[in-house]
């Protein structure tokens, strides 16, 4: 089976299964635990975006994850505009940052690990700058104000809210494979493999780089918007801090490096593991980030195209080719 | 079709082409020779937008494009090959030749078809569902071959692309080259296998230490006094004539 073939089929088996979770169960322990999965898996998508199919590994994914989070946040208490279409404006901002970001990084010829440095810098500027600024709520935070209302985006059941981030990862999913079989996602991927002999053939290297940047982080910024919402609490930690950053790539790279179905599948992988290993290890802070960096270190070692590079090399062994 | 002019390039204190100057005519094979090292490889990247000249013009199709990038070269006709190969690795031949399809083609139908038709005419179809990776070299020198044409070019730029080939794999490359030639493709070919110079061009061009030294058929090249000391060594011309004449 081709790897399209079984990240078409993997997404639609998970998002399917997924859907129906809050119809056997409404404990909130799982309601919550799957929406943060769905966050992550929305964040890791854009990053999987960029890095997987265009081949710019970004280390400051936090940047766009806090621009959405912060936008919706902002737009709707200091300007006063509709939740939702707070949300979309984070969206566009985080998506405007990311091709400044490009424009500039991509601009000077940064590749490699430059670009991830560079990338890194420009979250931890925000992070900082997001921290000491009083009209952002400077180290305090921003609290939304609570008001459940359907017209807030704020809702007394978590199961609608699950469902609405499960579309949102639905609908990215989709986009993800449309994107695998058009122009725009086989000069991505030729850019990554090789950028000259792309040149050569007519693509616009700095152009695609920028659109997959935008792109990316707009996804990437859809997360921070549904974090937002979802928690009603922002301060520059949780909306620029590295663990954003770091988790957007972890779970692709566990799921699957430029696969449509890597981020859902990696996304979950890790939050289980997260929340197992806060079970097993008690109340050791950090125990999970280190059970994610072993976990990292053994995909890395073992399965180097991630779960659905395994599965995908065990259905081809099963004689599916 | 392709003009340059007094094209110049230095990096530091080196010149590696000084002043430059050939023309390509419209529907011919026009050759590009000279000792390793003379500025063959920066020319023709100066020619395809891959390095900014110092000084000098390069016109293509009575424009200048001297300053143009190389992906709107690409666009205007001109395609390259490099002579060490750049496969995209982690994808198909047939993926690999689409990338350059959908310069003309933009839908994803169209463009896979474009493919299939080069891969058929370079001779790759029957791998043409293999990772690009399990190419052998001459497979490789192929798919580059296939990924310029797959942008329908007007002109096409061959950087050493029957070098690493054994005699038989070069042999079975010559008339494909003709081929692309008699489709209305004009080349410009470096090469260091004379064999193929010679049966293949209408022109040759010689570059020593980045310089033009001389340009003519490949037959009359190949007696020019200043070729032959530019490959040999000073001197090589006159022990040459003198072994003949004691022959």
């Amino acid at each position: 089976m081709r790897q399209e073939r079984l990240s078409l089929v993997l997404s639609v088996g998970l998002l399917a299964g997924l859907a129906v979770v809050p119809l056997v169960t409404a404990a909130n322990t799982v309601l919550n635990f799957l929406v943060f999965a769905m966050i992550l898996a929305l964040a890791a998508h854009g990053w999987n975006l960029l890095a997987g199919y265009a081949g710019q590994f970004s280390f400051g994914h936090a940047a766009f994850f806090g621009v959405g989070a912060y936008g919706g946040a902002l737009l709707q208490m200091r300007a006063g505009i509709n939740p939702w279409v707070a949300f979309l404006g984070g969206i566009m901002l985080a998506g405007i940052v990311g091709a400044v970001i490009g424009a500039l990084s991509f601009r000077a010829d940064l590749r490699g690990s430059y670009f991830s440095l560079v990338t890194l810098a420009f979250a931890e500027v925000l992070r900082i700058l997001v921290n000491a600024t009083p009209a952002t709520g400077g180290a305090a935070g921003l609290l939304i104000p609570l008001d459940v209302r359907f017209a807030n985006f704020q809702f007394a059941s978590r199961a609608a809210f699950y469902w609405i981030a499960l579309a949102l990862v639905a609908l990215v999913t989709l986009l993800m494979l449309v994107i695998e079989n058009t122009r725009f996602g086989a000069y991505l991927t030729a850019i990554r493999e090789n950028e000259d002999a792309a040149r050569a053939l007519g693509v616009d290297v700095f152009a695609e780089k920028i659109k997959a940047m935008t792109l990316s982080a707009a996804i990437t910024g859809a997360a921070g918007g549904l974090y937002a919402q979802y928690f009603l609490y922002l301060d520059a930690n949780i909306g620029f801090g590295p663990w954003i950053s770091i988790e957007a790539l972890v779970a692709p790279i566990i799921g699957g490096l430029g696969t449509a179905a890597g981020p859902l599948v990696g996304a979950l992988a890790l939050q289980m593991l997260g929340e197992m290993s806060k079970t097993v290890a008690g109340r050791i802070p950090g125990i999970d980030l280190v059970l994610f960096g072993l976990l990292l270190v053994l995909v890395i070692a073992f399965m180097r195209r991630g779960v659905v590079g395994q599965l995908q090399r065990l259905a081809m062994a099963r004689g599916g080719a | 079709m392709l003009e340059t002019h007094a094209l110049t390039k230095h990096f530091g204190g080196l010149r590696a082409v000084d002043g430059a100057t050939l023309s390509v005519e419209a529907g011919t094979i026009t050759g590009l020779i000279g000792p390793n090292g003379a500025g063959k490889t920066t020319l023709f990247a100066m020619i395809s937008g891959f390095e900014e000249p110092t000084s000098g013009t390069v016109t293509f199709a009575g424009e200048d494009v001297t300053r143009e990038s190389a992906h709107k070269r690409a666009r205007r006709g001109i395609a390259r090959t490099f002579q060490i190969v750049r496969p995209f690795a982690g994808l198909t031949v047939r993926q690999n030749i689409a990338v350059g399809a959908y310069l003309r083609h933009p839908s994803r139908t169209d463009a896979l078809r474009k493919a299939e038709e080069v891969a058929q005419q370079v001779g790759l179809a029957p791998q043409i569902d293999r990772p690009a990776s399990e190419l052998t070299v001459a497979g490789r020198k192929r798919l580059e071959l296939a990924r310029a044409l797959a942008i329908e070019p007007k002109l096409l730029l061959l950087d050493e692309v029957l070098a690493g080939l054994n005699p038989s794999e070069i042999r079975d490359m010559l008339p494909v080259l003709r081929s692309v030639r008699d489709g209305g493709i004009t080349i410009l070919m470096v090469e260091h296998v004379m064999q193929a110079i010679m049966s293949l061009c209408d022109v040759v061009h010689v570059l020593a230490q980045g310089v033009m030294i001389a340009q003519g058929t490949p037959d009359e090249i190949a007696r020019d006094p200043r070729v032959i000391e530019a490959y040999l060594g000073a001197g090589a011309a006159k022990r040459l004539e003198a072994a003949r004449a004691h022959a």
